[in-house]
């Protein structure tokens, strides 16, 4: 399948080939969805987060299905930055594909360590995750108050060579609050939303199905969550955003891009189908056929507003 | 690189039916996974309720390569297995595999080999121990210094809560010890205490059960120091190696996660046991 022209978007000063991207976690360094979907026709590859040493995660069971989706607390297991600059870059800098590199740390010194490790490597952005559920140190701590994600993106951005993308919870009283926090902080660009803490029991064990009790839940079940918060967030700032939670297909996809998002993210959906994102950008491009219209960007924020 | 491209199968199932209380027996015609599968591998099941978003790892009791069929022997644990039960022949679904590494049967040719099994975990022995069994062995010296071939030795050992299932088809592939917890068949007891009641000292052992059985399976393997595999089960996600959801404790670092967790969907399901850290 050919590029289209026509879905290529520009992120914080990015060019991506269509707007389409993986979202962390869901896609290890893009190494192992390789030999099923090809790299090559993705707008980014977004790899699974990375902090400054090797992080063992949680205990097992890390998962649960649940009704219409699931819940995870791997707890960001992860190998640390040497292993992911020597191993993972060079593995995704074979591909034509952006790479966006998903940060994450116990406190602001942690995440600094690995967006400064990051400056000279040949990646495009830096997403930085202040908003996963399943660690008790950093993460969600740091992405549901306004005025620490502030200074943790204003950290980052004196320390980064490369765009910074800050991630957002959606575990939050105001997203429009958390979004201009973190525009005020000097973000690039936002993506939202991560994942929405849940929790499972089992009735005839009467014990919490994780072992970390709560996870986060994703799937097609949180995507009108997702796209409610993504309009509120688009209409609070001018930077772009990136938009994900839940999309199984390219319409839940493009219910992003018409709430305001530049770009999309999808995860979960991997799961289902591991070559659901050439799917979702065949889409878009007979979306683009059947409407008549000349570029997805004209898409952006197209919801009709009367 | 597309034409290395791996990809889901639809498969269609041939037949379906109940050979005990919440035990099913599935054939599959899905000739692209079974031309590849080696025993100990699994597959991952795509349901059609969209609701169930991930896929069902099931391991592989039996492979056809030549008709292209694979056979899936399964417990009915929660909704996704119970509509796949409810699935009849003719219907199809997509699959993806076969993944992950099976049990390394070099190691086992030529020897006693005993297979181990708990409840579910006896099915993906059955396939081992056909493969073990129409093996040709190998060339070896034996204790008089004559030059022969030497047969693989198959002797399963199954454990049971109370009712059996597969076992006469193990019967025609090896020796067959049997424990149930309830006495009614075999040994009364598990799986080791069928091992002892039968005076049966393994040469390698592969084994696949419930994680307390494991456990014990190990300590005996490492203070006997018989080399021991062990197939490993875990809530998986991904099935392919991305997600982390599926790891498994190791006693050394693992060199893909450089931390003391293996993914038991690509690392294993089968490792060696000394790697494994059962807790």
């Amino acid at each position: 399948m050919m590029n289209d022209d026509r879905l290529k978007v520009n992120l914080a000063g990015i060019e991506l080939k269509n707007p389409v991207m993986t979202a962390s976690g869901t896609f290890g360094s893009g190494a192992e969805y390789s030999e099923y979907t090809d790299l090559n026709r993705l707008g980014a590859v977004v790899t699974k987060g990375v902090a400054s040493v090797p992080w063992p995660g949680n205990p097992t069971p890390r998962i649960a299905e649940v009704y219409g989706g699931m819940l995870n607390a791997v707890g960001l297991q992860n190998p640390g930055i040497d292993v992911f600059c020597e191993r993972d870059i060079p593995f995704l800098k074979k591909y034509d594909t952006r790479i966006i590199v998903n940060v994450c740390g116990h406190s602001e010194e942690e995440y600094v360590d690995v967006v400064r490790r990051l400056a000279d490597e040949p990646v495009d952005a830096l997403e930085i995750n202040i908003s996963c559920p399943n660690v008790r140190e950093g993460g969600i701590a740091f992405g549901t108050d306004p005025a620490t994600a502030e200074k943790i993106t204003k950290a980052c951005k004196r320390a980064a060579r490369q765009p910074v993308i800050m991630k957002l919870s959606p575990n939050v009283t105001s997203i429009a609050d958390m979004a201009r926090a973190v525009e005020a902080g000097g973000a690039d660009a936002i993506s939202l939303i991560n994942t929405i803490t849940g929790m499972k029991i089992d009735v005839s064990r009467r014990k919490f199905v994780l072992a970390n009790r709560t996870g986060g839940m994703s799937g097609p079940a949180i995507h009108p969550v997702a796209v409610r918060m993504v309009y509120e967030a688009a209409h609070a700032v001018k930077i772009p955003v990136i938009g994900m939670g839940g999309i199984h297909s390219w319409e839940d996809a493009m219910e992003f891009i018409l709430a305001g998002a530049t770009a999309v993210a999808v995860g979960t959906a991997n799961f289902t189908d591991p070559t659901i994102t050439e799917k979702i950008i065949d889409g878009f491009s007979a979306y683009l056929d059947r409407y008549g219209i000349e570029q997805i960007t004209d898409l952006i924020g197209a919801v009709d507003n009367t | 690189m597309e034409k290395t491209m791996k990809h889901m199968e639809t498969a269609r199932i041939l037949s379906q039916t109940e050979i005990l209380d919440g035990i099913w027996d599935m054939r599959l015609e899905a000739p692209e996974a079974a031309a590849l599968a080696v025993p100990g591998q699994f597959v991952n099941l795509y349901l059609p309720d969209a609701a169930r978003i991930l896929p069902r790892p099931i391991s592989l009791c039996g492979i056809d390569a030549e008709k292209g069929i694979l056979r899936l022997v399964y417990r009915v644990s929660g909704g996704g297995t119970q509509e796949l039960a409810a699935m009849k022949a003719g219907a199809t679904l997509r699959m993806m595999g076969p993944l992950g590494n099976g049990f390394p049967l070099e190691e086992a040719a030529g020897r006693r080999v005993t297979l181990i099994g708990g409840g579910i975990g006896i099915p993906p022995l059955l396939e081992t121990a056909r493969v073990l069994h129409e093996s040709e062995g190998v060339t070896g010296k034996d204790s008089d210094g004559e030059l022969r071939m030497q047969p693989t030795h198959v002797t399963g050992v199954l454990g049971y809560r109370s009712k059996t299932f597969l076992v006469p088809e193990f019967a025609s592939y090896g020796d067959v010890m049997i424990a149930t917890e309830d006495g009614s068949t075999g040994t009364k007891g598990n799986v080791l205490d069928a091992l002892r009641e039968n005076g049966c000292v393994p040469e390698i052992i592969f084994a696949c059960g419930p994680l307390p059985m494991l456990r014990a399976l190990k300590a005996f393997a490492v203070e006997k120091q018989i080399p021991c595999w062990i197939s490993m089960e875990e809530r998986m996600a991904c099935g392919i190696g991305a997600c982390l959801a599926c790891v498994c404790k190791t006693t050394e670092v693992d060199g893909h996660s450089h931390v003391r967790n293996a993914r038991v969907c690509t690392d294993g399901p089968v490792f060696r046991a000394e790697q494994l850290d059962l807790g």
